[in-house]
Parts: structure tokens; sequence; C-alpha cells
């Protein structure tokens, strides 16, 4: 019984450290003051107003969420293509695919980013939008991919077989049995891949020309000591952007669970 | 017959077919983009640049190798990544023991969902966000050196040094390891476990006997991220570490954003990719690509 108090003690500790700095530089948003300082001294609200009409911020705001929208967009297809054809695959192939997939996560990202730019370099291509995209849609797709093969796990082959002996051809049965039973996970997926994406720093510096990304806007101020009350509302921001899709998605791997018992 | 509908029953009859069919895409992306991307570093590394024009040159040479050998502080660089990478990964298994345990062993169903979001939730707000709380934390005039003075204590100077970066990166990576390895403990079969204690062990022996050995590829699974990501990070030594607490990483950047040196900054990159290849082959051989 005391070691289990011991334990709980831990778990307390480990929480506050994992939430204090979360919740420190979400008060640092509602600050008056135009230098960080602590204690926070007064309340202000307009620091929102003043980032808002920022035409920088706005226009990294906007690259942002396209880059996040397409990348998203096509790591669900390549995600969804991939878990499927793994799905119908003997152990020692199905090894080498989930593992390639996984690579641009598992390994560092300064490997990543190095790779694309050497690549790009190599092939004479102008970094642009595009860059940006490829890289993301990369390391989005096992997200999509981890999500879609974990319920193609727990589907019962038997439905898609009925499917063909009811005479539907692969497109039909793919539109009207299999894409129905693995349409939440997807949706799951693509809300964290949009997260990933959207807060991305690492691999996009390498990839990004002259655009700023939100987070590539956020990483200049900082080191540059400017604008820093806009940063503490941007930062604010974008912690509501990625953590509203993950709570989303965590609620669809939820319900679609319910649903399976 | 529709020529589509001919292709599709054509597919749906030879198995390996429709596979391949599926893999086209996937599978031409990654050998395309990402594949072909690691294999252009690799030949980059061999070239050179013109140091009048900055244009690239193509060819065969060991000269950003040797530059690398030569200079003691590329060296300094790599030892001090690896080391604090390293050291990362053991502070984050330390304390993402309790907190998995509990979340699996001790806690009823709603605390333990509670648990999951509260390590989701960290995860998964933003990078930047968080490693810029730590720099507002660890400043000199920061909450952390407040609340010292506030109990009676002097104030600690860690802000910007290598300390920073441990803190720092331990918070980061820490839900990656608290995840596989509260997912190895589930599997644990709850039989093996009074098998232990009928035996007559206590609950620390079981423990060191029966969960840690059984729990290991979730351990190693962690591992794979919180070294890597420690490995490949750049922002971070800039934004919280000091003078000279270049990693690899940062080296890496500034040769391609600043003096646009790329094959130098691949033959470096290089080495990352050695470490990670030698750390997934022995992961891989504890088992932690089923605990990933």
């Amino acid at each position: 019984m005391r070691s289990e108090s011991l334990i709980w003690l831990a778990v307390g500790a480990v929480l506050v450290f994992l939430f204090a700095p979360v919740v420190i530089v979400i008060l640092y948003a509602f600050s008056a003051a135009p230098i960080p300082a602590w204690p926070i001294a007064g309340f202000a609200l307009h620091w929102f107003r003043d980032t808002w009409n920022d035409d920088q911020v706005r226009a990294a705001l906007l690259l942002s969420l396209e880059v996040a929208v397409m990348a998203t967009a096509m790591a669900m297809v390549l995600g969804t293509l991939a878990a499927m054809a793994v799905a119908r695959m003997q152990s020692a192939t199905k090894e080498v695919v989930s593992f390639v997939v996984l690579l641009p996560i598992a390994l560092p990202g300064i490997l990543t980013g190095m790779a694309l730019a050497a690549y790009f370099a190599y092939l004479n291509v102008n970094l642009s939008y595009w860059t940006i995209v490829a890289g993301h849609a990369t390391f989005c797709v096992v997200i999509v991919y981890n999500n879609v093969i974990a319920r193609l796990r727990r589907l019962p082959r038997s439905l898609v077989e009925a499917s063909a002996d009811l005479g539907a051809d692969a497109f039909h049965t793919f539109r009207r049995v299999q894409l129905p039973m693995m349409a939440s996970s997807i949706g799951a997926g693509a809300l964290l891949a949009f997260a990933l994406s959207f807060d991305e720093v690492i691999v996009t510096t390498f990839t990004a020309g002259a655009q700023n990304t939100l987070p590539l806007w956020i990483f200049g101020a900082i080191r540059l000591g400017q604008q820093l009350p806009e940063v503490n509302v941007v930062v604010f921001a974008v912690i509501l952007f990625t953590v509203v899709p993950v709570m989303l998605s965590q609620k669809l791997i939820g319900d679609a669970g319910r649903a399976a018992r | 017959m529709h020529p589509l509908k001919a292709w599709s029953s054509f597919v749906w009859r030879r198995g390996w077919a429709a596979t391949g069919a599926l893999l086209a895409l996937p599978g031409a992306w990654f050998a395309g983009l990402y594949l072909a991307a690691i294999g252009a570093m690799f030949v980059t590394s061999f070239w050179s640049v013109d140091p009048l024009s900055g244009t690239l040159i193509p060819g065969f040479s060991l000269g950003n190798f040797q530059a690398l050998l030569s200079d003691p502080i590329y060296t300094k660089i790599a030892l001090r990544t690896v080391g604090i990478a390293a050291s990362v990964t053991v502070t984050d298994i330390l304390l993402a023991w309790p907190v998995a345990y509990a979340m699996v062993r001790l806690a009823g169903p709603r605390l333990r969902a509670v648990l999951m979001a509260a390590v989701m939730v960290p995860l998964w707000s933003s990078y930047l966000a968080r490693v810029y709380a730590w720099r507002l934390i660890l400043a000199h005039n920061g909450v952390l050196n407040w609340a010292l003075i506030e109990i009676g204590l002097p104030r600690l100077h860690i802000g910007y040094s290598n300390w920073a970066m441990w803190i720092v990166f331990s918070y980061l990576w820490l839900p990656f390891m608290i995840l596989p390895i509260a997912a190895s403990v589930e599997r644990i079969a709850p039989s093996l476990l009074e098998a232990s204690s009928d035996l007559g062990e206590t609950g620390l022996r079981t423990f060191r006997r029966v969960v840690l050995p059984l729990a290991l590829p979730g351990m190693v699974a962690g591992a794979i991220f919180t070294f890597s990501l420690t490995l490949g990070d750049y922002v971070t030594p800039m934004l919280v570490g000091g003078e000279g607490s270049d990693f690899i990483g940062n080296v890496v950047y500034s040769n391609v954003g600043v003096t646009n040196n790329i094959p130098f900054a691949a033959a470096y990159a290089v080495l990352p990719l050695g470490v990670m290849a030698g750390f997934l082959l022995i992961a891989r051989r504890l088992g932690a690509f089923d605990a990933l």
C-alpha cells in the first residue's frame, strides 16, 4: 500500500512537470507587458487584436493552413492505400513496407530535412509551397497509416468476401463496404496529421524558400527577440489549433472502439 | 465489358495484382521522394561547392569527410549530441515508469482515461510553444528563479546551457516514452504477476524480474523516439542552449541555410543516419517494432 502511494506521488510530480510549462505559456498570452517577465504584470487582451492585424502573421497562418490541408489530403490517400496493401501482405514484405513508411518520423528530423534539401538541389527544383507540402505529406503518411491498419486488423475479411460473392467488383466493394468501415480511422489519422503538419518546424526550414509558415515565423521572432507579445498570442493559438484536432481524433477512435464492442 | 470492370476483375482474381495496385502510389512516393532523397544526400556528400559562385560541383571527393575528421570541434559536437540524446532517453525511461505503471495497473477506467489525456495533450501541444515556455521559465528573471527566491533559495544559472537542453528535451519527448511502456505493460498477462507473488516474490522483485524484462520492447520503442528526436534537433539548442551548445543539426542547418554548402552539411548528416541505422537494428532484435 505504501509503495502504491509513492507511485502516485511520482505520477503527480511528473504531471506537474508536463503541464506547468503549457499553463505558463498560455498565461503569457494575456500579459500586458511588452517584454515577457514573471510574475506577469497586468492583464491585457489588446495583443490578440494587434497580432490578428499583423500582415506577416496572417500570411504565415494562411500558408500553414494551406500546407497542412494539402499535406493531410495527400497523406490520407497514400496512408490508406499503404494500409490496405499491407493488410493483404505476408509477414516479410509487410515488415519492409511498414518500416519504410515509419522512417520519416523514426529518423532524426534534421536527416529528413537535409535529405530533401540535397534532393531538391540535386534536381534543381526551386523551393516553394509544393516542396513544403512534399516534405509534410511524407512524414504525415505514417500517422494515417497507423490508424487505418489498426482498424483493418480488427475487421474480418469475410465482409469483403461476402461483397464479392454478391457480385460487387473491387471498386464497388471499396466504396460501399471498406471505405465506410475505415472512414472514422482515416478521419482520426487525418486530424493528427493536420496537427503534426501545422506545427512542424525542423523539416520545414529545409524545404521552404523565402516563405514563412507559422512555426517558422515563431522561430524567427523568438530567435531575434522581436514581437514577443505577438509570439505569446500566436503560441497560445497554435496550442489550441493542435490540441483541438487531437481531442477530436481521440473521440473518433474512442467512439469506434465502443461501437466495435 | 467496361475496361475498368475488366481490369477490376483481373486484379481481384489475382491477390498479388490487387496488392500491387494498392501499393503503387505510396510505393512510388516513398521510393521516388524519400528514399531517393536519402540517396541524393549520400551522393552530394561526396560533391563540393565552388567557393566563388556557390554552385554545386559533382564528382567524387572525400574532402568533406576529411574536413569533418580533421577539426576536433566536429567530434566534440557529435559527442555532445549523442551524449545528450542518450541521457535524455535514460531520464525519460525513469520519469515514464511511474505514470505508465499507474495508468495500466493502478488506475480505474475513468482515472485511466484522464491520465491518457494528460499524456496526449502535452504530446500534441505545439513543439515550439513548449520550447518557448521553457525559455521563459529558465531565463534569469524567469519563473524558476522567481520561485526559488520566494522560498528563500539562491538563483540558478541554468538558462542557456547544456543542463537546460537536457531538461527541455526530456520534457519534450516524455510522452513518447510513456505510451509504448504503458502499452507493453498492458500486454503482460496478469497470471504471470499472480504466479510471481504466489511463489513468494515481493512487489519490487516481481517488478524487477517479471515486469521490467517483459516491458523491454516498449522501452526500446520509446527510446527510438526520444533518442532520434533529440539527435535530429537544432531548434531547441538554438533557443535554450547557450554559447557552444551546438548540435549536429545546428552545423547542418547553418551550412544549408547560411553558407549554402549542401555537400558539407550532407556529409555531417550521414553520421546521425549511421547512428540511427545501428540503433534501429538493435531495436529490431529486441522486438521494439512490435511494440510501436
